[in-house]
């Protein structure tokens, strides 16, 4: 009996500290709601709800909002084109040189983004590919491929070897084999990691604000939410509007694919 | 489809023939597994050498020739050698922004890592709704950083910010959150809000690893819950820590984009990665500072390398 009582106060001490850990996050849903001439008062529930900030959101950022869906799919699928076959190859088939690639890997995760972001920006303007979409998708992706490849290594590894034997022994190639065996058996890795690159690269601000600052239209919405910040008179109900329009993907994925982002980041972090 | 029936040597052998075979290469004809693995490998060693190494390297030439804004016309940066690294290191900003970036990392670290296995420990025992609640604690991790940033710049405001008006209702004065001078700590503390979900999660898988028999046997030796924690679950997580706080030092202090939207990297919240980024793309730098960036950039490109290693050997002694 008491045991019972103690855990519903366990619960009840469980909601207090969601409230509190995700109150910025209600606040952002309150302001986008408010009416202008009442946001400065910062009263803790919108009085007279209006749907105005979101009706601006609509007409400036729906080419951001598109930009960035193209990039955050551009980037998962290079991410999945390079990690699969390398993880394969470190993996499974035990390549030359796998502790120097893997060492590469986890120093690749280490490397501030502002380092690679000049280097970047060097390179792309000789090469005159600063402000387009191919340019910033290659940037993104270098946040999600070392990930991505220990993600792939540490669940191929796992794949008994009878498995793939048994395909050897029906005469597949080591391509038949990877297309056949190893991707369906990988289905999960994969749903985590193009999950993770998405959700990378529709968040980047880094690349974006450098490799795409003059991009106009065609630049991501982390850009557009960013344009509210540098003008003048910070507009927080249009801004607000968008961070939630921008955070919709984020919250669906979160619900869709939960238990991918669990194991994502411990798969990423602990074991590689 | 030669080697049908050869018998699959254990792991351990098969590992030691591969390294056999790709030392002796140049004489032994290679397998044709080997071949194989080389080609599935290919894309990615090319992509690491052109969308890695090439940038690395450029960054490092910056730092060592001297980019002005000419040269993205002209091309022209003659070679300065380490003299860029000395007016850098002398410059009056230098200690501060380093004193600043080591405040910010071991701050945050110190409250990330202890509010997260706080609610490690919290969500060990399952109670009703738990699995929910531990989930919603993600939010804050996956919502992009300028949202949450953006979000608590408001919050901050010193006029109608809600955290003020907070304040207010015990009587404290309005802090100036985003000025100069309190900059470092607010963006340390939004920081701190972002990182707990990602130390929650790490520890809550370590803490599934501690079997349940220790804390059983502790209970009925007689052992506090307290007494439990520390004789038990933290001795236990200690590998887990390691790689936590590792991966936590690195992440830090790499952080641009929360406090370059929070207050531009002035005052206090400068920090050798947003300073680097000032010095680069910042808005309305009269003198672009690409070499004096690029200097800072390799300083953090050698710390991270050395971390890169440091990891490696946290990992092989969990391996042990």
């Amino acid at each position: 009996m008491e045991r019972h009582d103690r855990v519903w106060w366990k619960t009840a001490i469980g909601l207090a500290l969601v409230v509190v850990m995700l109150f910025p996050v209600y606040w952002m849903v309150n302001v986008s709601l408010t009416p202008r001439t009442d946001i400065r008062k910062g009263d803790l529930y919108p009085h007279s709800p209006t749907l105005e900030h979101y009706g601006i959101v609509l007409q400036d950022q729906l080419p951001h909002l598109a930009t960035s869906l193209v990039v955050g799919l551009g980037t998962v699928a290079l991410t999945l084109l390079i990690a699969a076959p390398g993880a394969y190859a470190l993996s499974l088939l035990l390549v030359p040189g796998r502790r120097v690639l893997n060492f590469l890997l986890i120093v690749g995760q280490m490397i501030p983004a502002v380092v690679m972001a000049l280097g970047f920006y060097t390179i792309y303007s000789r090469l005159g590919i600063l402000d387009t979409l191919p340019g910033l998708i290659v940037a993104d992706s270098t946040l999600a491929v070392p990930f991505g490849v220990m993600l792939f290594t540490a669940f191929m590894a796992g794949i008994p070897r009878e498995l793939l034997q048994a395909a050897q022994i029906d005469g597949a190639s080591h391509w038949r084999v990877f297309r056949s065996v190893v991707m369906p058996v990988s289905r999960n890795a994969a749903v985590t990691v193009a999950l993770f690159a998405f959700l990378w690269a529709w968040s980047d601000f880094l690349f974006a604000s450098t490799l795409d600052r003059e991009g106009g239209a065609l630049r991501p919405i982390t850009m557009g939410i960013y344009d509210y910040i540098g003008s003048q008179n910070q507009e927080w109900g249009p801004m607000m509007a968008t961070a939630v329009v921008a955070s919709v993907p984020t919250a669906i994925l979160l619900v869709v694919a939960q238990r991918y982002v669990a194991a994502g980041v411990t798969a990423g972090a602990v074991k590689s | 489809m030669t080697q049908v029936k050869v018998k699959a040597p254990p792991p351990a052998r098969r590992v030691a023939a591969a390294q056999d075979a790709s030392r002796n290469g140049r004489r032994r004809r290679m397998r044709p597994t080997t071949w194989a693995a080389i080609g599935f490998a290919l894309p990615l060693v090319a992509y690491l050498a052109v969308f890695y190494a090439y940038p690395l390297v450029e960054n490092v030439s910056m730092s060592v020739h001297r980019f002005t804004r000419a040269t993205f016309v002209t091309g022209e940066a003659p070679f300065a050698g380490a003299d860029i690294y000395r007016e850098v290191i002398g410059s009056a900003p230098f200690w501060p922004t380093v004193r600043q970036t080591a405040v910010f990392v071991v701050v945050s670290l110190v409250f990330q890592y202890g509010i997260g296995l706080a609610l490690a420990v919290f969500f060990q025992r399952s109670f009703p709704l738990s699995t929910i609640l531990r989930a919603l604690f993600l939010v804050p991790w996956l919502l992009p950083i300028i949202v949450s940033a953006t979000t608590w710049q408001w919050m901050m405001d010193a006029d109608s910010g809600v955290l003020n008006s907070f304040l207010g209702v015990f009587g404290i004065d309005p802090v100036w959150w985003l000025n100069a001078e309190n900059s470092l700590m607010s963006v340390t503390i939004a920081n701190i809000w972002l990182g707990i979900p990602f130390n929650l999660v790490i520890l809550y898988s370590g803490l599934q690893n501690v079997p349940t028999e220790l804390y059983e046997a502790a209970s009925l030796d007689g052992a506090s819950r307290w007494r439990q924690f520390w004789s038990i679950t933290f001795p236990l997580l200690r590998p887990v820590t390691a790689i936590t706080l590792l991966l936590g030092f690195v992440y830090t202090l790499k952080v641009v984009d929360i406090i370059w939207i929070m207050t531009a990297g002035t005052g206090t919240s400068q920090t050798l990665a947003t300073w680097a980024y000032a010095m680069a793309f910042g808005k309305g730098t009269a003198v672009i500072q690409y070499s004096q960036a690029a200097v800072v950039g390799t300083i953090l490109l050698v710390i991270a390398l050395v971390m890169g290693f440091v990891y490696l050997a946290a990992q092989r002694r969990q391996e042990d």
